[in-house]
């Protein structure tokens, strides 16, 4: 008798404690930041099997895709603006992608209707390299690429 | 506490421009220091852009994103004087929110 009332008090502090933890926001349940980052897609180190890891199949090669404010030669790798601007009606995201990086994904950037879909940024390059801008419209996987030479490596070279 | 971001958003004809500089040593995790050992990675993962607590852009970045990222993108409306809150979020959890009136 005694011992079920002791059960039964460690039962119920245990579900109190939980539930307080949750309160507290210690333990959220599906955590956000965890959740949205797409390590599989990160870790990549080919442009199919990064496709693939974003849901996608092979991409069609699309002029509609274009480059802005993007060099040819980069003098230095460690800061290589890249801009990515897609005419491809229903443009949900844009990835970039540098093929001699030691992973091929740079970055995603979703989309959503009402924000022009032409995004620019600066990224690492270890070396001179192809630069894909995958887009991803209406469902369907689109590729541009562009060589960037660069002079100088990103990554103390 | 990481430093703030500078954000800039600006009228452009009918969108808003915004353009961002934040602060972060977005470290690769290849690199080694002068003792030979690893550098952990430590890098921004997750980037959000809300205007008026819509989403306008949400991004997620690797390393190779340059230390101190630039980010520019435009959004359809927006008026002077409205707000835009970018928020960021790196691989060892820490985060930061800063946000600009749009001039």
């Amino acid at each position: 008798m005694d011992g079920k009332r002791r059960e039964m008090l460690k039962a119920g502090g245990g579900v109190t404690l939980l539930s307080l933890l949750v309160a507290a926001g210690w333990l959220r349940p599906g955590d956000a930041m965890a959740a949205d980052w797409n390590k599989a897609a990160f870790e990549t180190k080919s442009m199919d099997e990064t496709v693939k890891a974003l849901g996608g199949s092979t991409p069609a090669q699309s002029k509609d895709i274009t480059f802005i404010s993007t060099p040819d030669i980069a003098e230095n790798g460690a800061v290589v603006p890249v801009g990515v601007t897609s005419a491809i009606p229903k443009t949900e995201s844009i990835a970039i992608l540098v093929e001699k990086n030691p992973n091929m994904l740079t970055a995603t950037f979703d989309i959503p209707p009402g924000t022009e879909p032409s995004v620019t940024t600066r990224v690492k390059m270890g070396q001179s390299s192809n630069v894909y801008a995958l887009v991803k419209a209406d469902g369907k996987y689109y590729v541009a690429s562009k060589e960037i030479k660069v002079t100088l490596g990103g990554c103390g070279g | 506490m990481a430093d703030p971001m500078k954000i800039r958003a600006n009228v452009v004809g009918d969108s808003t421009e915004v353009k961002v500089l934040m602060s972060h040593e977005m470290e690769t995790g290849q690199r080694k220091d002068a003792a030979g050992k690893t550098i952990p990675a430590w890098f921004i993962q997750n980037v959000t852009a809300t205007h008026n607590g819509k989403t306008v852009l949400s991004a997620q970045w690797g390393p190779a994103i340059s230390k101190n990222p630039f980010l520019s993108f435009k959004f359809k409306g927006g008026a002077k004087g409205e707000k835009v809150q970018i928020t960021w979020v790196d691989n060892k959890g820490d985060k930061r929110t800063d946000e600009a009136t749009i001039g």
